[in-house]
Protein backbone atom coordinates (compact mmCIF):
# COMPACT_ATOMS: atom_id res chain seq x y z
CA UNK A 1 0.00 0.00 0.00
CA UNK A 2 1.38 3.34 -1.12
CA UNK A 3 0.29 5.31 1.61
CA UNK A 4 2.44 3.28 4.40
CA UNK A 5 5.92 3.43 2.43
CA UNK A 6 8.29 6.68 3.69
CA UNK A 7 8.42 9.20 0.82
CA UNK A 8 4.55 9.25 0.91
CA UNK A 9 4.71 9.70 4.66
CA UNK A 10 7.42 12.09 4.50
CA UNK A 11 5.67 14.04 1.71
CA UNK A 12 2.24 14.63 4.01
CA UNK A 13 4.94 15.50 6.78
CA UNK A 14 5.93 18.19 4.93
CA UNK A 15 2.86 19.44 3.38
CA UNK A 16 1.56 19.87 6.66
CA UNK A 17 4.59 21.60 8.10
CA UNK A 18 4.38 23.93 5.68
CA UNK A 19 0.44 24.13 5.87
CA UNK A 20 0.99 25.09 9.85
CA UNK A 21 4.08 27.16 9.48
CA UNK A 22 1.59 29.24 6.61
CA UNK A 23 -1.41 29.47 9.37
CA UNK A 24 0.94 31.44 11.83
CA UNK A 25 3.21 33.63 9.69
CA UNK A 26 -0.18 34.62 8.02
CA UNK A 27 -1.99 34.89 10.98
CA UNK A 28 -4.82 32.99 10.36
CA UNK A 29 -4.17 31.39 13.32
CA UNK A 30 -5.36 34.39 15.05
CA UNK A 31 -9.61 33.92 15.27
CA UNK A 32 -10.03 37.82 16.23
CA UNK A 33 -7.65 38.75 13.27
CA UNK A 34 -9.92 36.60 10.76
CA UNK A 35 -13.44 38.14 12.52
CA UNK A 36 -11.73 41.78 12.15
CA UNK A 37 -11.54 40.52 8.03
CA UNK A 38 -14.97 39.18 7.89
CA UNK A 39 -16.47 42.13 9.84
CA UNK A 40 -17.03 44.30 6.88
CA UNK A 41 -19.55 46.55 8.61
CA UNK A 42 -16.19 48.23 10.33
CA UNK A 43 -14.92 49.70 6.27
CA UNK A 44 -17.32 52.89 6.50
CA UNK A 45 -15.73 53.69 9.96
CA UNK A 46 -11.92 52.44 9.07
CA UNK A 47 -11.88 49.72 11.36
CA UNK A 48 -12.02 46.47 9.07
CA UNK A 49 -8.79 44.97 8.81
CA UNK A 50 -8.18 43.79 5.15
CA UNK A 51 -4.93 41.89 5.37
CA UNK A 52 -6.26 38.23 5.10
CA UNK A 53 -7.30 39.28 1.94
CA UNK A 54 -3.52 38.91 0.62
CA UNK A 55 -3.66 35.20 1.70
CA UNK A 56 -5.63 33.06 -0.87
CA UNK A 57 -4.35 35.38 -3.61
CA UNK A 58 -0.92 33.61 -3.57
CA UNK A 59 -2.02 29.96 -2.09
CA UNK A 60 -4.47 29.64 -5.18
CA UNK A 61 -1.32 30.56 -7.48
CA UNK A 62 1.24 28.64 -6.18
CA UNK A 63 -1.29 25.71 -6.18
CA UNK A 64 -2.65 26.39 -9.64
CA UNK A 65 0.50 26.29 -10.80
CA UNK A 66 0.90 22.95 -9.44
CA UNK A 67 -2.01 21.80 -11.20
CA UNK A 68 -0.86 22.37 -14.23
CA UNK A 69 2.32 20.33 -13.63
CA UNK A 70 0.03 17.38 -12.23
CA UNK A 71 -1.87 17.66 -16.04
CA UNK A 72 1.21 17.01 -17.58
CA UNK A 73 1.87 13.61 -15.67
CA UNK A 74 -0.01 10.31 -15.36
CA UNK A 75 0.32 10.22 -11.44
CA UNK A 76 1.89 12.33 -8.45
CA UNK A 77 5.38 10.92 -7.28
CA UNK A 78 4.46 8.53 -4.36
CA UNK A 79 0.90 7.25 -5.53
CA UNK A 80 -0.12 5.23 -8.65
CA UNK A 81 -2.96 8.12 -9.56
CA UNK A 82 -4.30 11.50 -8.32
CA UNK A 83 -7.48 11.22 -6.29
CA UNK A 84 -9.15 14.04 -7.65
CA UNK A 85 -12.68 15.14 -6.07
CA UNK A 86 -15.71 13.31 -8.28
CA UNK A 87 -18.17 15.37 -7.31
CA UNK A 88 -18.98 18.17 -10.08
CA UNK A 89 -22.80 18.37 -8.85
CA UNK A 90 -23.90 21.94 -7.42
CA UNK A 91 -26.61 20.99 -5.59
CA UNK A 92 -28.44 21.51 -1.94
CA UNK A 93 -25.75 19.92 -0.04
CA UNK A 94 -22.74 21.87 -1.66
CA UNK A 95 -24.65 24.92 -0.82
CA UNK A 96 -26.70 24.17 2.61
CA UNK A 97 -23.13 22.50 3.68
CA UNK A 98 -21.52 25.76 2.80
CA UNK A 99 -23.85 28.02 4.37
CA UNK A 100 -24.02 26.29 7.95
CA UNK A 101 -19.75 26.32 7.70
CA UNK A 102 -20.33 29.83 6.98
CA UNK A 103 -22.93 30.78 10.44
CA UNK A 104 -20.06 28.33 12.60
CA UNK A 105 -16.95 30.32 10.99
CA UNK A 106 -18.40 33.91 11.19
CA UNK A 107 -19.61 33.08 14.99
CA UNK A 108 -15.89 31.78 16.55
CA UNK A 109 -13.30 33.25 13.24
CA UNK A 110 -11.99 29.79 13.19
CA UNK A 111 -12.19 27.13 10.47
CA UNK A 112 -10.81 24.15 10.30
CA UNK A 113 -7.11 24.59 9.27
CA UNK A 114 -6.64 27.36 12.00
CA UNK A 115 -8.70 24.61 14.65
CA UNK A 116 -6.06 22.32 14.26
CA UNK A 117 -2.79 24.87 14.41
CA UNK A 118 -4.08 26.65 17.39
CA UNK A 119 -3.49 23.56 19.60
CA UNK A 120 0.28 25.06 19.48
CA UNK A 121 -0.78 27.32 21.61
CA UNK A 122 -4.17 25.33 23.69
CA UNK A 123 -5.82 29.28 24.20
CA UNK A 124 -8.89 28.45 26.98
CA UNK A 125 -12.29 26.36 25.22
CA UNK A 126 -10.32 25.23 21.74
CA UNK A 127 -10.86 22.01 22.78
CA UNK A 128 -14.66 22.32 23.48
CA UNK A 129 -14.80 23.84 19.38
CA UNK A 130 -12.32 20.71 18.14
CA UNK A 131 -14.35 18.02 20.11
CA UNK A 132 -17.64 19.99 18.49
CA UNK A 133 -16.15 19.98 15.09
CA UNK A 134 -15.10 16.30 15.35
CA UNK A 135 -18.56 15.54 16.31
CA UNK A 136 -20.47 17.80 13.65
CA UNK A 137 -18.18 16.03 10.98
CA UNK A 138 -19.10 12.54 11.94
CA UNK A 139 -22.75 13.91 12.14
CA UNK A 140 -22.70 14.96 8.60
CA UNK A 141 -21.08 12.57 7.58
CA UNK A 142 -24.82 10.19 8.35
CA UNK A 143 -25.84 12.53 5.22
CA UNK A 144 -23.76 11.63 2.87
CA UNK A 145 -24.43 8.94 0.54
CA UNK A 146 -23.30 5.55 1.94
CA UNK A 147 -21.41 4.93 -1.69
CA UNK A 148 -19.66 8.69 -1.90
CA UNK A 149 -18.49 7.78 1.87
CA UNK A 150 -17.20 5.17 0.95
CA UNK A 151 -15.42 6.25 -2.07
CA UNK A 152 -14.06 9.31 -0.14
CA UNK A 153 -12.27 6.97 2.44
CA UNK A 154 -10.08 5.61 0.22
CA UNK B 1 -2.97 50.65 10.40
CA UNK B 2 -0.90 49.08 12.93
CA UNK B 3 -2.87 45.80 12.16
CA UNK B 4 -2.55 45.71 8.36
CA UNK B 5 -0.42 43.21 7.68
CA UNK B 6 -0.16 42.67 3.85
CA UNK B 7 3.41 41.38 3.48
CA UNK B 8 2.85 38.67 6.32
CA UNK B 9 -0.48 37.68 4.73
CA UNK B 10 1.14 36.88 1.19
CA UNK B 11 3.82 34.98 2.37
CA UNK B 12 1.96 32.32 4.75
CA UNK B 13 -0.63 32.63 1.92
CA UNK B 14 2.72 31.08 -0.81
CA UNK B 15 3.09 28.42 2.32
CA UNK B 16 -0.06 27.77 2.44
CA UNK B 17 -0.24 27.34 -1.40
CA UNK B 18 3.41 25.21 -1.43
CA UNK B 19 2.00 22.86 1.26
CA UNK B 20 -0.85 22.43 -1.08
CA UNK B 21 1.17 21.89 -4.12
CA UNK B 22 3.51 19.17 -2.72
CA UNK B 23 1.34 17.31 -1.28
CA UNK B 24 -0.44 17.09 -4.61
CA UNK B 25 2.22 16.38 -6.97
CA UNK B 26 3.42 13.77 -4.48
CA UNK B 27 0.87 11.98 -3.04
CA UNK B 28 -2.01 12.70 -5.55
CA UNK B 29 -3.72 14.27 -2.71
CA UNK B 30 -6.18 17.69 -1.85
CA UNK B 31 -4.82 19.71 1.18
CA UNK B 32 -8.43 20.21 2.43
CA UNK B 33 -8.12 20.18 6.51
CA UNK B 34 -11.84 19.65 6.72
CA UNK B 35 -11.26 16.46 4.49
CA UNK B 36 -7.99 15.08 6.03
CA UNK B 37 -9.21 15.68 9.94
CA UNK B 38 -13.07 14.52 9.15
CA UNK B 39 -11.83 11.46 7.90
CA UNK B 40 -10.31 10.10 11.19
CA UNK B 41 -13.37 8.46 12.01
CA UNK B 42 -14.87 5.16 10.63
CA UNK B 43 -15.11 4.64 7.60
CA UNK B 44 -11.46 5.91 7.16
CA UNK B 45 -9.06 3.50 5.79
CA UNK B 46 -6.08 5.79 5.41
CA UNK B 47 -5.68 7.41 8.55
CA UNK B 48 -2.04 7.46 9.24
CA UNK B 49 -0.45 9.83 6.43
CA UNK B 50 -4.06 11.80 8.10
CA UNK B 51 -2.10 11.80 11.19
CA UNK B 52 1.34 12.46 10.36
CA UNK B 53 -0.21 15.71 8.31
CA UNK B 54 -2.31 16.93 11.04
CA UNK B 55 1.11 16.30 13.51
CA UNK B 56 3.29 18.01 11.71
CA UNK B 57 0.90 21.42 10.72
CA UNK B 58 0.93 21.75 15.00
CA UNK B 59 4.47 21.11 15.46
CA UNK B 60 5.01 23.50 12.75
CA UNK B 61 2.72 26.10 14.03
CA UNK B 62 4.22 25.98 17.30
CA UNK B 63 8.25 26.48 15.65
CA UNK B 64 7.42 29.05 13.73
CA UNK B 65 5.88 30.97 16.59
CA UNK B 66 9.16 30.34 18.76
CA UNK B 67 11.23 31.76 15.62
CA UNK B 68 9.25 34.43 14.60
CA UNK B 69 7.42 35.36 17.47
CA UNK B 70 7.17 39.18 16.30
CA UNK B 71 4.57 38.65 13.68
CA UNK B 72 1.70 38.31 16.45
CA UNK B 73 -1.32 35.67 17.99
CA UNK B 74 1.02 32.41 19.02
CA UNK B 75 4.24 34.54 19.37
CA UNK B 76 4.45 37.75 21.80
CA UNK B 77 0.25 37.74 21.77
CA UNK B 78 -1.38 34.64 23.87
CA UNK B 79 -3.73 33.06 21.69
CA UNK B 80 -7.34 33.35 22.44
CA UNK B 81 -10.82 32.47 21.16
CA UNK B 82 -13.48 34.88 21.03
CA UNK B 83 -16.10 35.68 23.50
CA UNK B 84 -19.70 35.21 22.87
CA UNK B 85 -21.14 38.54 22.86
CA UNK B 86 -23.07 39.81 25.43
CA UNK B 87 -25.98 40.35 23.95
CA UNK B 88 -26.92 37.09 23.14
CA UNK B 89 -26.58 35.58 26.38
CA UNK B 90 -25.10 32.31 25.88
CA UNK B 91 -22.10 31.03 27.89
CA UNK B 92 -18.78 31.55 25.38
CA UNK B 93 -18.16 27.10 25.69
CA UNK B 94 -21.94 26.92 24.54
CA UNK B 95 -21.10 29.95 21.85
CA UNK B 96 -17.98 28.19 20.84
CA UNK B 97 -19.27 24.28 20.67
CA UNK B 98 -22.10 25.25 18.32
CA UNK B 99 -19.72 27.41 16.27
CA UNK B 100 -17.81 23.62 16.03
CA UNK B 101 -20.78 21.64 15.14
CA UNK B 102 -21.80 24.20 12.24
CA UNK B 103 -18.34 24.19 11.14
CA UNK B 104 -17.92 20.02 11.83
CA UNK B 105 -21.30 19.67 9.16
CA UNK B 106 -20.98 22.30 7.11
CA UNK B 107 -17.75 21.63 5.66
CA UNK B 108 -18.41 17.73 5.73
CA UNK B 109 -21.67 18.05 3.69
CA UNK B 110 -20.57 20.60 2.09
CA UNK B 111 -16.87 18.44 1.21
CA UNK B 112 -14.61 20.89 1.82
CA UNK B 113 -13.87 23.95 3.89
CA UNK B 114 -11.53 27.27 3.24
CA UNK B 115 -8.65 24.78 1.74
CA UNK B 116 -10.40 22.31 0.31
CA UNK B 117 -12.71 24.37 -1.87
CA UNK B 118 -10.79 28.12 -0.96
CA UNK B 119 -7.29 27.21 -2.44
CA UNK B 120 -7.21 23.58 -4.13
CA UNK B 121 -10.68 24.08 -5.51
CA UNK B 122 -10.24 27.76 -7.33
CA UNK B 123 -7.12 26.65 -8.05
CA UNK B 124 -8.38 23.43 -10.15
CA UNK B 125 -10.82 26.13 -11.45
CA UNK B 126 -13.96 23.80 -9.78
CA UNK B 127 -17.01 25.48 -10.35
CA UNK B 128 -18.54 23.78 -7.49
CA UNK B 129 -15.13 24.82 -5.21
CA UNK B 130 -16.56 28.63 -6.25
CA UNK B 131 -19.99 28.54 -5.44
CA UNK B 132 -19.00 26.99 -2.20
CA UNK B 133 -16.60 29.77 -1.48
CA UNK B 134 -19.10 32.66 -2.45
CA UNK B 135 -21.52 30.96 -0.11
CA UNK B 136 -19.85 30.32 3.28
CA UNK B 137 -17.79 34.03 2.65
CA UNK B 138 -21.10 35.67 2.31
CA UNK B 139 -22.90 34.02 5.17
CA UNK B 140 -19.75 33.91 7.36
CA UNK B 141 -20.02 38.49 7.02
CA UNK B 142 -23.60 38.34 7.46
CA UNK B 143 -23.23 36.13 10.45
CA UNK B 144 -20.54 38.52 11.96
CA UNK B 145 -23.02 41.18 11.03
CA UNK B 146 -25.73 39.88 12.51
CA UNK B 147 -24.57 38.33 16.25
CA UNK B 148 -21.80 41.21 16.86
CA UNK B 149 -18.75 38.87 17.69
CA UNK B 150 -15.92 41.89 17.00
Amino acid sequence: MASLKLPYLATAALSGALFGAGLYVSQMVDPLKVLRFLDFGAIPSGGWDPSLAFVIGPAIIVMFVAVQIGKRRSAPLFDTSFHEPQSKKIDGRLIGGAALFGIGWGMAGICPGPAISLIAFLPDNLWIFLVAMLAGSFAGSLVVPRAQRLAVAQ
Amino acid sequence: MESFTPLSAAIGGSLIGLAAAVLWLGNGRIAGISGIFGQLLPPAQTVVWRVVFLVALVAATFAAAKLFPGLGVGGDVAAQLVEAPAAWGVPTPVWLAIAGVLTGIGTRIGNGCTSGHGVCGLARLSLRSLVAVLVFFGVAIITVAVTGVV
